[in-house]
């Protein structure tokens, strides 16, 4: 009977464990965040962030009288105070100015006169870029051409299918482009994965930029030495992936991201900044590399990892993507630490359903919807002031002003990780190695924390020597006792 | 009455701490050490338990005083239970594994020997790692290589004991040890297979009824 009882309170036992066991895998899974703006934490984890952004307006082409709605806007360009809104679906690009925070709408572009004085249209053009004194520059997909118009919308060039034998697409359909300060044009083409296609200040095609290397691992190099034939031919289709957008930072460096890619979004790199000579220069200093959502289902209407379609950056030097998956744009720092993530799907102001473009302008962000046809202007709150401050302060090494700083920000939010790292190294420099080796610690920072307890330990051996002397001393000398006191008890017993 | 006995029986304690003071002997000179372990008595169960507590220990004063530079732990995703069991479960799961595959393969041991021969072969682990815990409180991130080599030593000589214990314990040469090893791994891959298919029936059972109390409960109201 005994032998019964204990056989079933183990069975128990383990019948409990297994249901628990089974409670744990629930609670595991809360990766998507009921909150609006969010951040990863040092463990990976989201967490709610206040918002850095808050929606000013959403600006719809009917809003103005002359403009009328947008159709498929896919792309969104501004300089200075000018906004141009790329309406892909009407074939027009269409000019507004942002004075006194309201829009006022100036005029559209339809088309120009080629060199024989015949009007041509537009045809599903997708992106716009402006320079400073005017010139503007067209990617009209439709068309298969990139078109320079001047600031009074003369045709200045027009750039068709580049006559070079790397150049092996039949079509020419140019999607997005920016102009650097040297007036060379880098444009993003459909079908083309071997970077960007760069064009000099005549229009002519002078090579890729920024094509990412194809890299072997070691098991596709196994495989391909017993796959056959067809199946090797069949592999070289695994071809480098093709950009979906790119922008200009400050410094002219290329700013770029990927939306399609074969494996894990962890080691595709889809945010990259890319030099002159097409290397990738992305500083991937945070826990982990932008990437967007750390964890993603692959199931459902919105499943898979983030597709960045858009990204912009700012003077300081921090990043926005789009990302297309979840309607939501991800802020990274100069050091590639993630800021805030924020958006979502829907139909409230502030969610999109299929977001295709991002622009700044001024303090603010603008969303283009394409499937809306709306422009969402989002603008800064208190809290995405003091983080960009911060960072500002950070960036030229006035590191005790930006603590301050960061103290204000964990007050309103206890969960931005860079703070803590931030008043960590003010203390490193104050000489408070203690309390900064404290802050490094909560935030995993360790190579922080390895600097402030060198520090540290040198101080705390130079404090104590005295005592750590003392301490060898009478160690030594017990232990000679010891020996001698041994030593004599054995010559005493053996007489 | 009878534990009393045993807890004043001198005899006992004595032969008690000369078995776990064996383990010493064991690590240095596995070929010997674990062939006295069985054949001649020189081991005892209660000091391969205790081998086994002071790993349990190792591993918790591991994951609470460790530098968080080697060992990041998350304090609000702890499961004590969880930690104890992710050592004793494949500990045990291994043992019936090697039991099982030696006694069809002619192996010496019986399940009291290769509970205590793995256990013997454990010592090293408990002996660098404790000493690592302070390490790694002391030292920076460029001095880190340190504990990892260490840290690697610890399990390349268990690995290696546990080989030696194998060998020793059935009376086999190294190739059928290695091989014994083997199959022990696919032989813990089937029991836990077996065990997940067992508790996920029990589970569904017991859903089963108690769906049926609950929907009882709901027309009683």
């Amino acid at each position: 009977m005994r032998k019964w009882k204990r056989f079933t309170s183990v069975f128990t036992l383990l019948l409990v464990a297994s249901l628990l066991a089974g409670n744990a895998e629930i609670r595991a899974n809360s990766s998507d965040s009921n909150h609006y703006t969010y951040t990863y934490d040092c463990w990976g984890l989201d967490r709610e962030s206040p918002d850095a952004y808050s929606v000013e307006r959403v600006i719809s082409g009917s809003d103005f009288a002359e403009c009328g709605n947008f159709s498929e806007p896919q792309g969104i360009f501004s300089t200075g105070n000018k906004m141009f809104v790329v309406d892909t679906g009407n074939n027009r690009i269409c000019e507004f100015v942002y004075e006194n925070s309201t829009f006022t709408y100036v005029r559209d572009v339809v088309g120009y006169k080629d060199a024989s004085g015949k009007d041509v249209n537009f045809k599903g053009p997708q992106d716009v870029f402006v320079t400073k004194d005017g010139q503007m520059y067209v990617a009209d997909t439709g068309n298969n051409k990139i078109i320079h118009l001047d600031a009074d919308g003369n045709l200045v060039k027009a750039i068709g299918r580049p006559e070079d034998k790397t150049y092996t697409d039949e079509k020419f359909l140019p999607q997005k482009l920016v102009v650097d300060g040297a007036k060379r044009i880098f444009a993003q083409v459909q079908n083309v994965n071997k970077g960007f296609l760069e064009f000099d200040d005549a229009g002519d095609f002078t090579g890729f930029v920024g094509a990412s290397e194809v890299s072997y691992d070691f098991l596709t190099y196994l495989w391909k030495m017993v796959a056959t034939k067809e199946q090797r031919e069949q592999m070289e289709m695994f071809v480098p992936t093709e950009y979906s957008n790119l922008c200009l930072d400050s410094e002219d460096f290329i700013y770029a991201t990927i939306s399609t890619f074969d494996g894990m979004v962890e080691s595709a790199e889809p945010i990259r900044k890319l030099n002159a000579k097409g290397t990738d220069i992305l500083v991937r200093n945070g826990y982990t590399d932008p990437y967007g959502d750390l964890r993603y289902t692959d199931k459902g209407e919105m499943k898979g990892p983030s597709k960045f379609h858009d990204i912009c950056c700012l003077d300081n030097d921090v990043y926005y993507a789009l990302d297309n998956t979840k309607g939501r744009i991800f802020a990274y720092d100069f050091q590639g630490n993630m800021l805030y993530a924020f958006g979502g799907h829907g139909y409230k102001a502030g969610l999109f359903m299929n977001p295709s473009a991002i622009e700044d302008l001024g303090d603010s962000l603008l969303v283009v919807d394409q499937k809306l046809g709306t422009i969402t202007q989002f603008t800064l709150t208190q809290y995405g002031k003091l983080i960009n401050e911060g960072l500002a302060e950070y960036k030229i090494g006035h590191y005790e002003e930006s603590a301050d700083i960061w103290r204000e920000v964990l007050k309103l939010n206890g969960n931005y990780d860079q703070a803590y790292i931030g008043i960590g190294r003010a203390l490193l420099r104050e000489k408070h190695y203690k309390e900064a080796m404290e802050y490094f610690e909560l935030k995993l920072d360790f190579k922080n924390y390895s600097k402030a307890f060198k520090l540290y330990r040198e101080v705390w051996f130079e404090e104590n020597i005295g005592v750590i002397l003392v301490i060898i001393v009478i160690l030594v000398v017990l232990g000679l006792g010891v020996g001698f006191v041994k030593k004599a008890r054995r010559e005493v017993e053996k007489g | 009455m009878k534990i009393k006995e045993r807890l004043t029986n001198k005899e006992a304690w004595i032969r008690y701490r000369d078995s776990l003071r064996y383990s010493l002997h064991c690590i240095v000179r596995p070929f010997d050490g674990f062939w006295d372990l069985t054949h001649e008595k020189r081991g005892s169960l209660a000091a391969a338990n205790t081998i086994i507590i002071l790993v349990l220990l190792t591993n918790l004063i591991k994951l609470g005083a460790t530098s968080f530079i080697f060992y990041a732990v998350n304090w609000d995703y702890v499961n004590l239970i969880l930690e104890v069991a992710t050592f004793l479960v494949p500990f045990i799961v291994y043992v019936v594994a090697n039991w099982c595959l030696t006694t069809l393969f002619d192996g010496k041991g019986r399940l009291k020997d290769i509970w205590m021969g793995t256990a013997y072969a454990l010592t090293p682990y408990v002996m660098i790692q404790l000493l690592l815990v302070p390490l790694s409180n002391v030292v920076t991130v460029e001095e880190g290589a340190f504990y990892s080599v260490f840290s690697t030593f610890s399990y390349v000589w268990c690995g290696l004991l546990i080989v030696a214990s194998v060998m020793m314990i059935h009376d086999f040469m190294l190739g059928k040890a290695f091989l014994s090893l083997l199959f022990s791994a696919v032989g813990m891959l089937i029991i836990v297979f077996l065990l997940v298919l067992f508790f996920s029936l029990i589970s569904d059972g017991f859903s089963y009824f108690y769906s049926i109390y609950k929907e009882t409960v709901f027309r009683m109201y």
